[in-house]
């Protein structure tokens, strides 16, 4: 049998049922945990701090319980774990004004030495209050223009099967970071937008070809057989498409530095999801919603 | 043949030469050369409550003061009804520069009996010096109306203190030896040069109206943002020459076209993104290098029906105007949802977020146009060139012809 007969549609069972259990285990993981919000969302302070001399966590704690910041979360950054000391460190706070963040800055200085300063964020509360708003909102509103638009140069069910698809990656890469408890950002935002455009890329191709197929379409074809030959007849672009773009986000992934490496991370999920959603689902969820079978 | 050849060189010539120096003049974000971003809030306090007058005041002030650090391109922007957003590019001492734009700056001149007797607005300008025994002070220079009261008030309060205050917090607190009529004071006890310019700065640019929080500080240090500028370009070069490459192995002749297209695309987004005026953010880079990985997309979309139609035994020049036609539509479709997507982001997004929507749709449009039109174009002249027939150079397998006939 060449790999080409292989029929998606007739083996639909098994694609919705891998993505059942990964919804399931992405959603029970929400529930049960909440996300690792960066302080973009939560307000907060950040200070990644290079000191001239190593300073050990014990004395930058010290400096900031008198500042009655005792509970702050401070790294060394350091590749190995086991080192006492370090030139670089990271601190995250609670809420604070910028008067106290000046403050414990300043006392750092002159208790430990002077520093360089690599990144200071200090976030209010209300900012990232109002950035979850907007985030959640940018969603919804790119979901609805798309079925706006797929709607009207194709037909609403194509735009429902496209849409679903959609739900489904950002779901999934929404469950990897909260399954990995990987810090949110605003660029994360990002990152699921450009999923959602890139992801419904490849379903609009699959669906570009069943528009035509369906112009040519005859009797005898079963319409099983007509959404399978066009998932095969677009399969060499989805590949080389998807591989050239999975080059692309690796070497950020790779090579792009911290700052980026969780956006790349973002995007490396939601583009293999894409594929996956497209090449396997979008196609028979179209077909059961124009209510034909599996085989018919 | 000839058109071909000389335009391909022309566009890899070009990119060889331009690309960097032009990424380089494309304006960037503070992530990528460091620099500070504050947003400030007005808030009311019992003396006064925030309006719309007092808040563009306050912008004038702090533009003024943020001009005094002699930054390339700040930024001072008022956000909505009470926000200010400043942005200082490429900023030494982000600290200092935070205290000082906050800062109400209200000076005052207080007599022994703590009564206000001047402000600072009978100021006319203020200058940092060096004075005797290395000792850095501001001198003052009041308006003839300020020299008056000033010459009045010492002329009283002889043998007795004056205070200077500024934001409630004593500067100096001088005996007056005697009538000082000239116009000019001096205020000691600064502990260096740099702070006794700042206070210069702050008194020259007048106090602010009302007061201002610090509601959102994001300072990237500038070792921080050479690093991560260095780390992307090293990621934009591997994840190109991978795409390249790969364009290469698997459709031969047209894949070289392709990457001659990629080029002059990335060339015209640079372009774009100068002339816009655009920021190149750390995510925009990225963007960038993911409407590369995209911009294949249309060719490999037309590539792919261009074989579909050679292999049914069309003629290259049939076959290439019918796959061109036939993936236009679906290039359109599948792009215009990505432009949605990218139109939601700017339109919600803040900061960088914008500058990444901003890269990545003026990607999407180019890479349709340079895979549409350039692509096209270059595929034209070497088929009309009759250069080769030979499908295997255009990536055609040649079907064996019992397949062809099923």
């Amino acid at each position: 049998m060449k790999i080409t007969n292989f029929s998606f549609v007739k083996h639909y069972k098994i694609f919705f049922s891998i993505t059942g259990i990964f919804l399931i285990i992405g959603i029970a993981s929400m529930i049960m945990r909440p996300f690792n919000l960066g302080i973009d969302y939560t307000g907060g302070s950040l200070m990644d701090l290079k000191f001239s001399k190593a300073v050990t966590v014990a004395q930058v704690r010290d400096v900031l319980k008198d500042h009655d910041l005792g509970n702050a979360i401070i790294q060394l950054e350091s590749a190995d774990a086991a080192v006492e000391q370090a030139e670089g460190v990271l601190i995250r706070t609670q809420v604070i004004n910028d008067e106290d963040r000046q403050a414990v800055m300043s006392e750092f200085k002159q208790k430990l030495g002077d520093y360089e300063i690599n990144r200071v964020e200090n976030v209010g509360a209300t900012v990232g209050g109002e950035l979850i708003q907007q985030a959640v909102l940018a969603i919804l509103i790119s979901w609805v223009l798309m079925i706006i638009y797929i709607t009207v140069r194709f037909q609403f069910k194509f735009a429902v099967a496209a849409i679903i698809a959609l739900i489904i990656d950002v779901m999934v890469t929404v469950s990897y970071f909260s399954l990995l408890h990987l810090e949110i950002d605003s660029t994360f935002v990002a990152a699921l937008l450009t999923v959602v455009g890139y992801s419904i890329n490849g379903t609009i191709v699959i669906f570009d070809r069943i528009r035509e197929a369906l112009k040519t379409h005859k009797r005898k074809e079963s319409t099983t057989e007509m959404v399978d030959y066009c998932i095969w007849a677009t399969m060499t672009r989805t590949l080389y498409t998807n591989g050239t773009s999975l080059f692309a986000v690796i070497a950020i992934f790779l090579f792009g530095g911290d700052t980026i490496h969780n956006f790349a991370f973002a995007l490396l999920i939601g583009m293999s999801s894409g594929f996956y959603t497209s090449v396997c689902l979008a196609g028979p969820m179209w077909q059961f919603l124009t209510g034909k079978k599996a085989g018919e | 043949m000839g058109k071909f050849a000389i335009i391909s060189l022309a566009i890899i010539g070009g990119f060889c030469m331009y690309a960097r120096p032009l990424s380089n003049s494309v304006r960037q974000g503070l992530d990528l050369q460091g620099g500070t971003h504050v947003v400030l809030q007005a808030v009311d306090t019992p003396e006064f409550k925030v309006n719309d007058d007092a808040v563009n005041r306050s912008v004038k002030i702090i533009e003024r003061r943020v001009n005094e650090l002699g930054l390339t391109e700040p930024v001072i922007q008022r956000q909505g009804k009470d926000r200010i957003i400043v942005e200082l590019p490429g900023v030494k001492d982000p600290e200092k520069a935070i205290k000082m734009l906050g800062r109400t700056a209200l000076l005052e001149f207080k007599d022994p009996n703590q009564k206000t007797v001047m402000t600072g607005s009978d100021l006319k300008d203020a200058k940092a010096q060096m004075g005797q025994n290395n000792q850095a002070s501001v001198s003052l220079e009041f308006t003839d109306e300020g020299g008056k009261k000033f010459g009045n008030v010492t002329a009283r309060n002889v043998g007795k203190k004056i205070a200077i205050v500024l934001d409630g917090e004593m500067l100096t607190n001088p005996v007056v030896q005697e009538a000082i009529t000239g116009g000019h004071a001096q205020i000691t006890g600064s502990r260096n040069m740099e702070e006794a310019e700042h206070l210069a700065i702050l008194l020259r640019s007048g106090s602010l109206p009302v007061k201002l929080e610090i509601l959102e500080n994001r300072t990237v240090g500038p070792t921080l943002g050479q690093d991560s500028k260095e780390k992307s370009v090293y990621a934009f070069e591997i994840g190109v020459a991978a795409v390249f490459i790969f364009m290469l192995l698997f459709y031969r002749v047209p894949g070289l076209v392709a990457d001659v297209a990629l080029l002059l695309y990335v060339i015209l987004l640079l372009l774009a993104m100068k002339y816009l005026n655009a920021t190149l953010t750390l995510p925009g880079i990225a963007g960038i290098i993911l409407s590369i990985g995209m911009a294949v997309d249309a060719n490999v979309l037309i590539f792919e029906r261009f074989k579909e139609e050679a292999r049914a035994g069309k003629s290259l020049r049939a076959a290439m105007d019918a796959g061109f036609s036939r993936a236009v539509v679906t290039i359109l479709d599948s792009n215009i949802t990505t432009l949605i997507a990218c139109a939601v982001l700017f339109y919600l997004g803040t900061g960088p977020v914008r500058g990444f929507a901003v890269t990545l749709a003026l990607g999407v449009m180019l890479s349709m146009f340079s895979a549409i039109t350039v692509t096209k174009f270059l595929l034209k002249f070497l088929i009309y060139s009759n250069f080769t027939q030979n499908l295997g150079w255009y990536g055609v397998s040649v079907p064996k012809t019992e397949e062809v006939v099923k």
